[in-house]
Parts: structure tokens; sequence; C-alpha cells
């Protein structure tokens, strides 16, 4: 293992797609980090892999708000003036 | 996003002095999440919509004692939190332990492994046999994409719909999910993971690419 580039230190591309939330939320060590980005370096799908999962989180953030029924919330604004 | 220290008090004094846009607007603000996040603990949406309106008549109950310790969400979804563990209970439904504390225990691929070659390939092992395909920026603003993306959501386990629910669509932090749901980091972390790789997916799919 004195070789950087030896297999047993790099990702595989079925690997890494199990570690791209904790990237994206910071979690993993730094060695597992620079595995992570060196292997994204090279390897154009894992690339576009990464990017549709940053376009998920981006379009979830963007879906409308749920409206709420008319009666329930007539119902809770009842509660409340009942309440004061 | 979170109120502000200073809106929340703001916002206190508007209730307490009985301001009904004031609790109309958080109803609104946090209802869709507290339906969401009672379906972990009871069987039906009707249920967890119910769960969702005893909740609202508790925090009304409670808002005069409510002290400020914790910010006003934190204290709303423990006050539904317990109604639902509460109604749970009482209908006989007993919370598999596993369904938030361990949900590690069963694992899930983020991607089917027939995407990629086989882990004893001689030169590629675990490397993509059908990689992904960009997506056309164009196409992820279409309502039928967002139609995509709901009915993905609506077909994941409780938990793992509880938590990108507010992690992604309500934008909450990883802590105030894990306080609203009793969850550890991890575990915070793999139910997101699982999540998000199948709302991916669907896309993926409904984009035309494979799977």
């Amino acid at each position: 293992m004195s070789d950087e580039t030896d297999q047993t230190t790099q990702l595989s591309c079925q690997e890494l797609v199990e570690l791209v939330t904790d990237y994206l939320e910071g979690a993993l060590s730094p060695a597992e980090h620079f595995r992570f980005d060196a292997h994204i370096s090279r390897c154009d799908g894992c690339g576009v892999y990464l990017e549709q999962m940053r376009m998920t989180v981006r379009m979830l953030g963007n879906l409308p708000r749920q409206a709420l029924p008319a009666g329930a919330e007539r119902d809770l604004l009842d509660a409340f003036r009942g309440w004061r | 996003m979170a109120l502000a220290r200073a809106a929340e008090s703001e916002l206190l004094e508007a209730l307490r002095a009985g301001d009904e846009d004031a609790f109309a607007q958080l109803v609104r603000e946090y209802q869709p999440s507290l339906v969401r996040v009672a379906r972990i603990y009871v069987p039906t949406q009707a249920a967890a919509e119910e769960v969702a309106q005893e909740t609202w008549l508790g925090v009304l109950k409670g808002l005069d004692r409510f002290e400020g310790r914790s910010s006003l969400r934190t204290w709303i979804f423990r006050i539904l939190t317990n109604i639902a563990k509460t109604r749970a209970q009482r209908d006989g439904r007993t919370l598999p332990f596993s369904a938030l504390q361990d949900p590690g225990r069963v694992p899930e691929a983020a991607v089917d492994a027939d995407r990629f070659l086989d882990p004893e390939h001689p030169r590629r092992p675990g490397h993509w046999a059908a990689r992904p395909e960009p997506w056309p920026e164009d196409a992820l603003i279409s309502a039928e994409t967002q139609a995509v993306i709901e009915e993905a959501i609506e077909a994941l386990p409780a938990n793992q719909r509880a938590v990108i629910s507010l992690r992604d669509i309500e934008g909450w932090s990883s802590e105030e999910v894990r306080n609203a749901l009793d969850l550890s980091e991890t575990n915070q972390r793999v139910l997101l993971h699982r999540a998000r790789s199948k709302v991916r997916r669907a896309l993926e799919s409904y984009m035309g690419g494979n799977e």
C-alpha cells in the first residue's frame, strides 16, 4: 500500500453514491472527503450523479407549499377566537 | 426557515393578545410539516390531520405558560409528538422500535446494483455500467416534474418522508430535525440519504434515463 493510487484507497462508483449525502452534509472525514473529490474529478458518471442529487435538493426546496383545507383553517380560527 | 428570536417574541405577543392573523400565519407555516411528522406515528392521512388539529388546541392551551426556553417551533413539535404517541398507544399501535431509532438495520441501495459493474470486475469493479445522463435544466421547473417529486415523497416510508420534508422542503437545519424527531445525527442522515436517493431515482426515471 505504498502507492497512493492503490486500489484499496480508491472509491468505486457504487461506494461513492452511498456517500453523497454525507459529502453534502459535510460529515465525511478529511481523508474520505479527499477520496470523494479525487473520484469525482476523474469520473464523469459520478460528477453527473452528484449534480443530480444537488438538483434534487434544490427542486425539493422550490416545491409549492401545501395549502391547508379551508375547513380546517376555519375550525382552528374558531378555536382561537374561543380561546381568547 | 426558523423565525428569528426577535420575530418570535413579537409573534408570541401578538398571539397572546388574540391577534387572529398571527395565529393563521403560524398555522399555515407549520401545518404541512405537522401532518407529515404525525404520519410517522399514525397510520392514515386523516388521523395525522386530526393529530395536527389537536396539536393546535394544545398550543392554545399552553401558550400562556410557554416560557421560550426552546424555540416556539420546537415546542409546537414536541406537543405534536406527545399527542401522536399517546394516540398510537391508545389505538393499540405499537411503534416498531426501528421506526426512528435504527433505520440502518435494513440496508437500502441508493442506486440499483445492476447499474454497476460487478465488484469482482477485473478492471473497473463497481464502476457505472449504465452511467447517469445530465438532466435538461428546463425540465426541472415544469409542473410535471413537481408532480413526480410529490409522488416520490408520498411513496416514502413515513420516517424518511418526515425527514426529507423538514430538511429539504421546509429548510430546517439537521439539528432542528434531530430535536423535533428525537433522532441521532447518524440516523437523521441515513433517513435523509435514502429519501433523497429515491426522489433522485424517480426523477431520473421520469427524465427517460436508466432504470
